[in-house]
């Protein structure tokens, strides 16, 4: 390869890159600017919250199990660390509530978005449109910075008198605003932080996809990938300020004591005096119209990923790419207007439920174009099994799961009886865990060859995807059952209080094989645990120890972030590019190798 | 390779990268300013007939204030221009005035702020409510400017002009006699609540484009040496922020003060 340098730039554009291969630890791994560096700091941190997300589930679902016994092994842990909410190692109900709280809070804000958006987005966009960075390198760094503050605070809030906050991931009031404990306060300044964060990202990958675009990268020959990251982007921009001016408000009825979210006649702790006149749908409204948006931050990366995975293993190109595209554009648009589905119970009237009920059946369309045309796309296909390929293949029917068992909810007459059941848990959780989740394990596997020069290990990563298929379907399954067996969500002990089954001749409790379900949801929630080991000591060992990739394109792909020298240099690319074709020209007849490569004339 | 448009536009878009960036967050912060004219509006509708209080701000001063923000605005663009014609001095001197402007507005803005928190709604033992700045406090009275409540009165006021008209006048009141009172806080009242919000954040908003625009006038203002270019980039992308700054404002103002 060349290595004569592209400057089509001005000299002065990139005095921060004058220093190639001098740089010190900290300014190389710390405080680095280079759009690769950020994205793996991003992914890293965000794999750890999802573990520790993840191990707040599983210290959950033994509350949920065997409520009042006394937590194996991390019990007195919680107790000398946490002090009287873990007493005798047992998980108090105050406690769960801020570990569920905190586990819907990590998850989304902390674990997927910047895994999924910042992580994947920094590291592939830049390279896939033929960039030699992002737009704006230092205000990239000062996202993943701003994100690093937020986590933080969110993490030091289980610290303070009183914990971390317990209003669920929603944070709706009054409740939020009543209950006594200043986690609360603590966990909207981090959103605060998460949300600048999420905003200087957003501007940051917009600005590079207009802008950066390689010569010949035309619209239409983007990789879907970064199509799906430009509507994530959009969504993310426009969606959370809403939410920031409402954390704003919760933050003012906290600390100034207003009464934005508290009605007229509300007593709070009996006695504290406040103006009322405040309106608690107000909240909610506001919430949700960040919160529908965001969970199409959280499928659309994923479906990026793995529409980009399923062309380059079933070696042909991708069916309807310009029916993904719009699909995605359209996703993105109706997604502001469909927010209220979450409110049908909160009485806000039968004319609004119905508008949202026909726009939330509306954007299953475009979803249903997407798997659909990701379907089509394997037929005739000579497809390869390796590991992100199965990944991607598991995300179809598993997303496919999670969409399907929304439309109960999205119409408002079947949402009344399904409302806040486990039903509810175990259609999204369909969508994000196997859905996204494993979407994400599959662009982990794809690119690692790309961030490393090394594989990782085939054998563990099927060990990993079978292990982690099983269980997702063992813990998701039995919750829809126990859902609309009429089983309500957050409560500690699993609805054994609530239950008349132990009742005699009681009508409508849960029956004891409902219950049961308890124990064996989460015994097969700690295997799931145990199947993620193969894929902790795979990442991990695989960085120095794994197959080398041998080439720079070990998948044989098309799509430019292959065309680099591995790990690519901070610039990216050695020489000139100028793109020629779509970016998913596998099996071209007359070629002599299976695939194009978009830089290829 | 080093990145492209950071000071020439890209032929296809017409933009360099920062303007384009700008516009995007600014986009962002619609939404932001958006979500809380919104909750305003829901505010006010679901208040209580008659609870959603007039006239409590001084109009004159507002007025000032958005005059000064509208002179600064033109500034803005006048130093830009200066720039774009290689005059550096008159470049200083606009942009100089854009930063006394914005000094003028945050002074206007702490004194209605003070003059808030110094506004008292005392509730008497007897029932009867006085409504006033409290001048002094002695050692068992209050020296109150302002009136007794007549709810009658009060209920016919509609508008802000209303509540002017009604004659204030100095009242001494007995610490003894008092059961309750508040100043006009964040507390007060829901109105007092969206009202300290909305223009305590856009005032973080001008104190912050302040400090980027003095920034480029003072220590930044070395690059028009080195890249004059970039630099007028630079003043452009900051004066787009401080229209919108201004924009804010001018929705501000009648909402909050006239209406």
């Amino acid at each position: 390869m060349s290595t004569q340098a592209i400057s089509h730039a001005l000299p002065h554009a990139g005095a921060d890159d004058a220093h190639h291969g001098e740089l010190s630890f900290w300014h190389k791994y710390v405080f680095s600017t280079d759009h690769k560096v950020i994205g793996i700091q991003y992914g890293i941190t965000a794999l750890l919250f999802l573990q520790f997300g993840f191990f707040l589930m599983m210290m959950m679902r033994w509350s949920i199990a065997y409520p009042g016994k006394p937590l194996p092994i991390m019990g007195h842990v919680l107790e000398r660390v946490l002090g009287d909410v873990a007493a005798g190692g047992v998980i108090s109900p105050a406690l769960y509530n801020s570990f569920g709280a905190m586990h819907g809070t990590i998850m989304v804000f902390l674990g997927i978005v910047p895994l999924a958006f910042a992580a994947f987005g920094n590291f592939v966009v830049p390279l896939q449109i033929g960039a030699p960075d992002m737009a704006f390198p230092r205000i990239n760094m000062a996202s993943y910075q701003a994100y690093v503050v937020g986590g933080t605070i969110m993490l030091v809030s289980f610290f303070i008198p009183g914990g971390a906050a317990q209003a669920g991931w929603t944070s709706y009031s009054p409740l939020a605003t009543s209950l006594n404990t200043n986690g609360q306060t603590f966990w909207i300044i981090a959103m605060v932080f998460l949300i600048t964060s999420s905003l200087l990202g957003a501007v940051n990958f917009l600005a590079t996809i207009i802008q950066l675009r390689a010569p010949g990268m035309t619209w239409m020959r983007l990789p879907f990938f970064v199509w799906s990251q430009f509507v994530t982007g959009f969504l993310l921009l426009l969606a959370f300020p809403p939410l920031e001016a409402a954390a704003i408000m919760q933050l003012m009825d906290k600390v100034a004591h207003t009464s934005f979210f508290l009605p007229t006649g509300l007593s709070i702790n009996g006695g504290a005096h406040i103006s009322g006149g405040g309106s608690p749908l107000l909240w909610q409204h506001l919430f949700w119209f960040l919160g529908h948006p965001e969970v199409y931050v959280l499928i659309l990366p994923a479906m990026g990923i793995v529409c980009e995975i399923i062309a380059n293993n079933t070696r042909k190109p991708i069916w309807g790419y310009k029916s993904l595209v719009y699909s995605a554009l359209t996703i993105g648009f109706l997604s502001f207007i469909v927010w209220a589905h979450h409110m049908y119970m909160t009485g806000m009237g039968t004319k609004i439920s119905t508008f949202f009920q026909t726009t939330t059946m509306i954007i299953s369309i475009p979803s249903v174009i997407i798997l659909t045309c990701l379907f089509l796309s394997l037929w005739g296909g000579s497809i390869r099994f390796n590991t992100p390929m199965l990944f991607s293949l598991a995300f179809l029917p598993m997303f496919g799961i999670g969409g399907l068992t929304g439309l109960p909810l999205g119409f408002n007459f079947s949402d009344l009886h399904l409302h806040d059941t486990y039903y509810v848990i175990a259609h999204f959780h369909y969508v994000v865990a196997p859905g996204t989740i494993f979407a994400l394990f599959a662009g982990v596997y794809y690119w690692f060859p790309k961030m490393t020069g090394r594989m990782m290990s085939e054998f563990w990563g099927k060990v990993h995807f079978v292990g982690s298929l099983i269980f997702m379907n063992a813990i998701f399954q039995p919750m829809f059952a126990q859902g609309m067996a009429g089983m309500l969500r957050r409560m500690a002990d699993g609805g054994a209080n609530y239950s008349a089954a132990s009742v005699p001749g009681a009508i409508g409790g849960l029956s004891p094989m409902i219950m049961h379900f308890n124990q064996t949801i989460s015994i097969a929630a700690w295997c799931l645990g145990l199947a993620q080991i193969p894929f902790i000591i795979n990442f991990f060992w695989s960085i120095k120890h794994g197959k080398p990739a041998g080439s720079d394109n070990p998948w044989h792909s098309t799509t430019l972030e292959w065309q680099t020298p591995t790990p690519p240099p901070h610039g990216n690319f050695t020489k000139p590019l100028i793109v020629h074709r779509g970016p998913y020209e596998y099996s071209v007849p007359g070629r002599d190798k299976d695939f194009t490569p978009q830089n290829e004339a | 390779m080093d990145i492209p448009y950071v000071t020439t536009p890209r032929e296809d878009t017409g933009l360099f990268n920062a303007k384009l960036g700008i516009w995007l967050f600014l986009a962002s912060e619609v939404m932001l300013f958006g979500a809380l004219f919104s909750s305003y509006i829901l505010l006010r509708v679901g208040a209580a007939p008659g609870a959603w209080p007039h006239g409590l701000l001084n109009i004159p001063l507002g007025m000032t204030n958005t005059i000064v923000l509208i002179c600064s605005s033109i500034t803005v663009v006048m130093a830009w221009a200066s720039l774009k014609m290689k005059n550096f001095a008159h470049f200083k001197v606009y942009q100089a005035i854009t930063l006394l402007c914005a000094l003028t507005f945050v002074g206007i803005k702490s004194y209605e702020y003070h003059d808030k928190f110094t506004h008292y709604e005392i509730q008497l033992k007897d029932g009867k409510v006085v409504d006033g700045h409290i001048l002094e406090t002695k050692e068992d009275e209050y020296v109150v400017h302002g009136r007794y409540v007549d709810p009658e009165e009060q209920a016919k006021v509609t508008h802000a002009w209303q509540e002017r008209a009604i004659p204030e006048s100095e009242i001494s009141v007995k610490k003894a006699d008092v059961k309750y009172m508040e100043n006009y806080g964040p507390w007060h009242s829901t109105y007092m609540a969206i009202y300290f919000t909305l223009t305590g954040l856009h005032a973080l908003h001008v104190i912050g484009g302040a400090l980027v625009i003095g920034f480029l006038w003072g220590p930044g203002s070395g690059m028009w040496k080195t890249d004059p270019e970039r630099y007028t980039n630079r003043i452009e992308v900051s004066g787009l922020f401080w229209h919108f700054v201004d924009l804010v404002w001018i929705f501000l103002f009648p909402v909050l003060y006239l209406l």
